[in-house]
């Protein structure tokens, strides 16, 4: 694996950039989706957030990076028990990956050489704790988009096939990316994704050529890049940090609830997900922020992401459903 | 030099160039037909550094990827695992490239993202302009060359030179500075949306630069960068740049004067129009570039032949069912001591045999013929927009493929090929444009035709003819009333031996007759909508649809 990119050296993208922030700060909050053109740096900020963040104390050969021994589930069947520090584990989930793959089924090899019925883990069991990347999610077959989002939730893996019975935990932050050009996804999946960005390229021409600039500067010459951008990458961590700390002591009064309300209402965006999605960002960005409560501001700044894909959307609208979000929020908030 | 050989030149420094820096300039699209220009080229690849391997988009993906190789497993009684083709270093050549399924191109470009030891050489042989290499990997490759046109004696053969691997360290960033400026600008120009276009650009002019020995890219560079990788990706003749653009430069004179050396981007923009593409106008008038075959998951071409896999069953061999091979081991597996099993031999029952079963669910595809002609246009054309675009939103709903079909003038288009992607549907819809004469028959025969196309494909197509029925360009094209009507109704005909659902739906002010006589011919619907707004025409035609499929 190459070295990441940095993440504070990526130009513009300030809601792609907001919401895998906001995420990271609170991961249940239910994953993001990036739609947008090629080539605008959807794959890059992922793996660039990863980095970013800090290591995770996780026993040593545990498939599913249990922080404390006690963690560690029998089937794992760990000799040793020792402590160490990894990555946030950031796993790509391949297209044309099977059920099997991503669940964990039964370890073939062992059974098939020692005649010992054994659990092998998925790609779930890795991403314990970290992110699950899938590039061109619209075009992963519909089963297992709606069993990822199905885990993600729970945050629990459950296995019941071909005679084992294991469940283990599984929590990650889903972040899907996909050109809508070749194909949506169902609205049904939409909705279960916490935060959707849609991503441009830029159309000033100086921001593009600074995309370039660095890009060219990141590629000849990585070790200096990486420290020139060091010291900004290392803020952006320590304020995650902070805010999640902070998170659990956000204050969040009435009317700000009801203004939540009010903006799902009258968006229309069916169910209540809406609501609680944006609470939690808003939340998240106040802790980001540095303050002590929750604001109209944040709201104001979250409810594209948190709304935009949960209205009950004309397909052929092709504004997109950020630019209604946007008015109904200036109607709403004032 | 001729033409061809030019184009040969420029395919072979392209190569050369890639040969240069795979690691940057990821690959090259190669367009062409099988044929002795190819193979001349390909001789040069087959030349590159390390490890040529061919791939074809047909392999599975534990080729790709690797995976446990199953007969050595069982042969040694030991975990043997294979190295997927797309974990090793070397260039790949993906063959036939017009027919990678998008879910193996997604593949290999993650693979080229994060394996940066790889190369791709994608042969795309498309010969339609809507057959084409997927979006996805031509994005990520430097270069893109056509070989077709190239006479065989024009392409001559070439070898790589062996030149050092380029170093980039000893050059400050400020060299590449107005490289990285005018290529950017001129992609802008060119309408190239993507910014990995200028990355490879600026990565050429490098390459291009260390070719002769020096490390800053010159004017020669830049220009031959702009026609190496930009050209092949313009969207749009560049137009001259506007005023009000050049004026921010005119207050910072004594810059312009310290970069003398820089060339005008007018001539940059001239060298790229004399290499761009022949057809790029015909794209330019359909609107953007075509739709690649194997792109977008509206065309899910394994989805209705083979349908979803669900649990395998135990069962008998035969006939025409299919081992499920990995079920019948996991079967068979935890059994092995018991059954007294020795040596690496594997002891399987009959009881263990697992058979494949395939869920077996045929999308619906509308396939709409709309009436442009003329007296349409001026009765209904809007309102018939109106219903398709609604009825469109309720396919989205129910996850059914659309296509569009517009019949004007002396002959039919197909306006939008069978997808699901409503963005372009809804595009190509609203610039439908009305006028001329009713070739009512070649619109019949083209939809019939791409339903039955569809049909081969495993889709359940149902034909939606929208007109006012007065047809007057027959068959051959000529404007003859009367045979116009004879060549409808045996095309009518012909629909129905087919077997093809279809419904008539009446755009006229007036019921006519001949229309309802049209829909009998095609044992199919018939819906005068005298005075029909969009949403009554949509609901009609999705009653009848529902009536008519059964549903």
């Amino acid at each position: 694996m190459t070295q990441a990119f940095p993440f504070s050296a990526i130009v513009g993208q300030d809601d792609m950039k907001r919401a895998m922030i906001l995420t990271a700060i609170d991961p249940k909050l239910g994953g993001v989706l990036v739609f947008g053109d090629r080539g605008t740096g959807k794959s890059t900020a992922v793996r660039a957030l990863a980095a970013l963040l800090p290591e995770i104390s996780a026993i040593k050969g545990c498939p599913i990076n249990s922080e404390t021994a006690k963690e560690v589930p029998d089937w794992a069947e760990l000799k040793t028990r020792t402590p160490v520090t990894r990555p946030t584990p950031v796993v790509d989930l391949p297209l044309g990956v099977t059920e099997d793959r991503v669940t964990g089924a039964l370890d073939i090899e062992r059974a098939l050489t020692r005649g010992e019925k054994a659990f092998q883990s998925g790609l779930l069991a890795q991403a314990n704790r970290g992110y699950l990347y899938i590039d061109e999610v619209n075009l992963l077959e519909d089963h297992i988009v709606d069993l990822l989002l199905d885990v993600a939730q729970s945050g629990e893996n459950v296995v019941e096939r071909e005679g084992l019975s294991i469940r283990h935990p599984a929590r990650f932050v889903l972040v899907g990316s996909g050109n809508p050009e070749e194909g949506e996804l169902r609205p049904q999946l939409l909705d279960r994704f916490g935060l959707s960005v849609e991503v441009r390229s830029p159309t000033d021409i100086d921001e593009r050529i600074e995309v370039i600039k660095r890009r060219d500067a990141f590629e000849s010459n990585p070790k200096n890049f990486l420290r020139r951008f060091r010291p900004k990458d290392a803020e952006i961590r320590d304020r995650i940090l902070t805010a999640r700390e902070k998170l659990p002591g956000i204050e969040t009064k009435r009317p700000v609830l009801k203004d939540c309300a009010q903006l799902c209402v009258t968006l229309g965006a069916d169910g209540l997900r809406g609501e609680l999605t944006l609470l939690r960002a808003g939340r998240a960005l106040a802790a980001f922020e540095g303050d002590d409560a929750l604001h109209r501001d944040h709201l104001r700044t979250v409810a594209p992401l948190a709304l935009s894909h949960r209205l009950r959307r004309d397909p052929l609208d092709e504004a997109g459903s950020a630019a209604r979000v946007a008015r109904t929020v200036e109607d709403v908030l004032g | 030099m001729t033409a061809g050989s030019q184009v040969w030149a420029r395919a072979q420094l392209a190569l050369e160039l890639f040969a240069l820096d795979p690691a940057r300039l990821r690959g090259v699209t190669v367009k062409a037909r099988a044929g002795p220009v190819r193979d001349v080229f390909l001789e040069a690849v087959a030349g590159l550094p390390g490890p040529v391997r061919k791939v074809h988009s047909g392999m599975g993906f534990d080729a790709l990827l690797g995976g446990l190789d199953l007969s050595q497993t069982l042969a040694s009684g030991q975990v043997r695992l294979r190295a997927g083709l797309l974990d090793q270093p070397g260039t790949v050549v993906l063959a036939m490239a017009e027919r990678c399924p998008p879910d193996i191109a997604a593949i290999l470009a993650a693979k080229l993202d994060t394996n940066p030891d790889l190369s791709l050489i994608m042969l795309d042989e498309g010969a339609d302009p809507d057959e084409q290499a997927p979006q996805t990997l031509r994005d990520r490759l430097a270069f893109h060359v056509e070989l077709d046109g190239i006479g065989r004696l024009e392409a001559k053969p070439f070898r790589l030179a062996a030149h050092p691997v380029p170093r980039h360290g000893s050059r400050s960033a400020k060299d590449v500075a107005h490289a990285i400026r005018d290529l950017t600008i001129l992609a802008q120009r060119l309408g190239i949306n993507t910014l990995r276009a200028p990355t490879f650009a600026v990565e050429t002019a490098k390459a291009l630069a260390h070719m002769d020995r020096r490390t800053v890219p010159n004017d020669a560079d830049i220009q031959s960068a702009a026609e190496l990788v930009l050209a092949p990706r313009a969207t749009r003749l560049p137009e001259p740049e506007p005023a009000e653009e050049e004026q921010p430069e005119a207050p910072a004179p004594q810059q312009t004067q310290a970069q003398d050396d820089r060339l005008p981007d007018d001539m940059l923009i001239d060298a790229v129009r004399a290499v761009l593409p022949l057809d790029l106008l015909d794209t330019l008038a359909t609107g953007g570039t075509p739709q690649a075959k194997g792109s977008g998951a509206g065309q899910k071409k394994r989805g209705n032949r083979r349908g979803r896999p669900i649990p395998s069953q135990p069962g008998r061999l035969g006939g025409q069912s299919r081992l499920d091979l990995i079920a019948t081991l996991r079967a068979a597996a935890p059994w092995q001591k018991l059954r007294g099993r020795t040596g690496a031999r594997l002891c399987v029952y009959p009881s263990d045999i697992r058979l494949k079963r395939f869920e077996e669910k045929s999308d619906r595809i509308l396939v709409f013929a709309v009436d442009a002609s003329g007296s349409a246009a001026l009765a209904r054309l809007g309102e018939a927009k109106g219903a398709v675009e609604l009825l469109l939103a309720r396919a989205y709903a129910a996850r059914d493929h659309v296509a569009l079909i517009a019949f004007r003038g002396d002959k039919a288009d197909v306006l939008l090929p069978p997808t699901r992607s409503l963005v372009q549907t809804k595009r190509r819809l609203a610039s439908l444009p009305g006028g001329g004469g009713t070739p009512l028959a070649h619109g019949l025969k083209t939809a019939a035709e791409l339903a039955l196309h569809s049909q081969s494909q495993g889709m359940s197509p149902t034909l939606a003819i929208l007109t006012d029925g007065r047809a007057n360009i027959a068959l051959d094209g000529s404007g003859n009333r009367a045979k116009a009507g004879e060549d409808a109704s045996q095309m009518a005909r012909w629909i129905r031996a087919r077997g093809l659902p279809a419904i008539v739906l009446d755009l006229g002010t007036r019921p006519q007759p001949a229309l309802a006589g049209l829909a009998r011919d095609m044992a199919g619907t018939y819906l005068p909508l005298p005075r029909a707004d969009a949403h009554r025409l949509s609901d009609a035609l999705e009653q009848a649809l529902d009536h008519g499929l059964g549903a």
